[in-house]
């Protein structure tokens, strides 16, 4: 049973994607303005993870090894459509407010790199748990870094104003585009400054980092790039 | 014309896909590192992207014209898919030159963030086919432009001391993002469409 909720964890804080594996950095900048914005966006990206994970390892045996990338985009792409028609029919305002980045969900890195990476080794059970984890990790990141813009950025807490100081003079830039870069490397700087360095191995963005590099030619690329990501 | 200049204008500068609209974000922080492989990136992703538009913008008609229009980011995707790898084995066999530069940086594209963002943006944004494809470029090219830019701050970055120990490797490559977004916000409400 530890073994079982060490799945379910380790998600959530020592392989955080965002904060730690630094994965699916597009939808993590551009839907952080506000924290209901971060939060909705970690649900969606939770439910197909859940989803695509499940089946994928169910059709694991079934897949055949040459032809499994496009196999698991299909089977998440599907996922992203029923969550694109649920979120459209129930919270339109939501819909309208992440826009493009819900069928961007089909390229997040997280999701296409459990798939390669877990749910086609292990059984339904734990490919779920994975899913579940890693997508509370990647909701909880999302809220967070939100809540920070949003406070910093329109002085509100979920849409609630806090003191009028805040609302009356927002810092308007950290809800913009140059805040997410700059929210989310401070978050990253103050886990290395917590843990000396420790928690995050990544030293640098590179190809280990992305979901692909176990499909392109690995090898070729890093030599091409000049050893860059050879390491991590 | 003048709308077609608007367009290139406008995703060049003023709504530049990396630092405006957080698109194609994983590339740009990791292929940035040295001039000749961020080049290689913008190229590689400004040719995709062009491809990519003429053929999903007529696909997307076809998919209307059935009634199934909401099956867009499946077929999208593996649209892009298939393409990448169909323009990968035609440089191979072809132009080899052209592979060799080129070749490296195409498998990767295939989940790029940007490159679906584009033709799913021409669609709704109601784009014909001429804007469209004039849209793609323009991306591709800022894309590259921001490539050159950022990869031009980070080679000053390499090996500097003076920076805080925890802002050490990424973080200050994201604050370094963060200004040169900064600096292209400069540009906004230079063009309106």
């Amino acid at each position: 049973m530890g073994n079982k909720l060490g799945i379910l964890t380790k998600g959530i804080i020592k392989e955080n994607p965002v904060l730690i594996l630094l994965l699916g950095t597009c939808p993590t900048l551009a839907t952080t303005s506000s924290a209901i914005n971060g939060l909705g966006m970690g649900v969606s990206a939770t439910a197909v993870l859940i989803c695509s994970n499940i089946v994928i390892s169910l059709l694991r045996n079934i897949i055949p090894d040459k032809v499994r990338i496009p196999c698991y985009i299909v089977v998440i792409a599907g996922f992203v459509t029923v969550v694109q028609f649920i979120l459209q029919a129930y919270v339109p305002s939501l819909y309208e407010s992440l826009g493009l980045f819900i069928p961007l969900i089909v390229v997040n890195c997280i999701i296409l790199g459990r798939a390669e990476m877990f749910a086609s080794k292990n059984s339904v059970f734990d490919s779920a748990l994975d899913g579940m984890g890693m997508g509370i990790g990647f909701t909880l990141a999302l809220g967070v870094m939100g809540l920070i813009r949003e406070i910093i950025g329109a002085g509100t807490f979920f849409g609630l104003p806090i003191c009028d100081f805040l609302t009356e003079n927002p810092c308007m830039i950290i809800a913009l585009a140059p805040g997410g870069f700059f929210v989310y490397a401070c978050m990253i700087a103050a886990i290395n400054y917590f843990t000396n360095g420790k928690a995050i191995k990544k030293k640098e963005f590179g190809c280990a980092g992305c979901a692909m590099a176990a499909i392109c030619q690995q090898e070729k690329c890093v030599k091409e790039l000049d050893g860059e990501g050879a390491n991590a | 014309m003048v709308k077609f200049l608007m367009i290139l204008l406008s995703v060049i500068l003023v709504n530049n896909c990396i630092l405006a609209q957080f698109l194609g974000i994983c590339p740009f922080l990791g292929v940035s590192k040295k001039l000749d492989s961020a080049v290689g990136m913008g190229v590689a992703v400004t040719f995709v992207m062009v491809l990519a538009t003429a053929v999903t913008w007529p696909v997307q008609n076809l998919l209307n014209s059935f009634g199934i229009g909401y099956l867009q980011t499946v077929v999208f995707i593996l649209v892009i898919a298939s393409l990448v790898q169909l323009v990968e084995m035609l440089l191979k066999k072809f132009i080899p030159s052209l592979h060799k530069a080129l070749g490296v940086y195409l498998p990767l594209i295939t989940t790029n963030c940007a490159v679906l963002g584009v033709t799913i943006n021409n669609i709704d944004y109601g784009y014909t086919y001429a804007e469209s494809l004039v849209n793609a470029l323009g991306t591709g090219l800022g894309f590259l432009l921001a490539m050159i830019i950022f990869s031009g701050m980070r080679s000053k970055l390499e090996g500097n001391t003076a920076i805080p120990k925890a802002f050490q490797g990424v973080p200050i490559v994201l604050v370094s993002a963060s200004i040169l977004s900064l600096a292209f916000m400069g540009f906004s409400g230079l063009v309106t469409l």
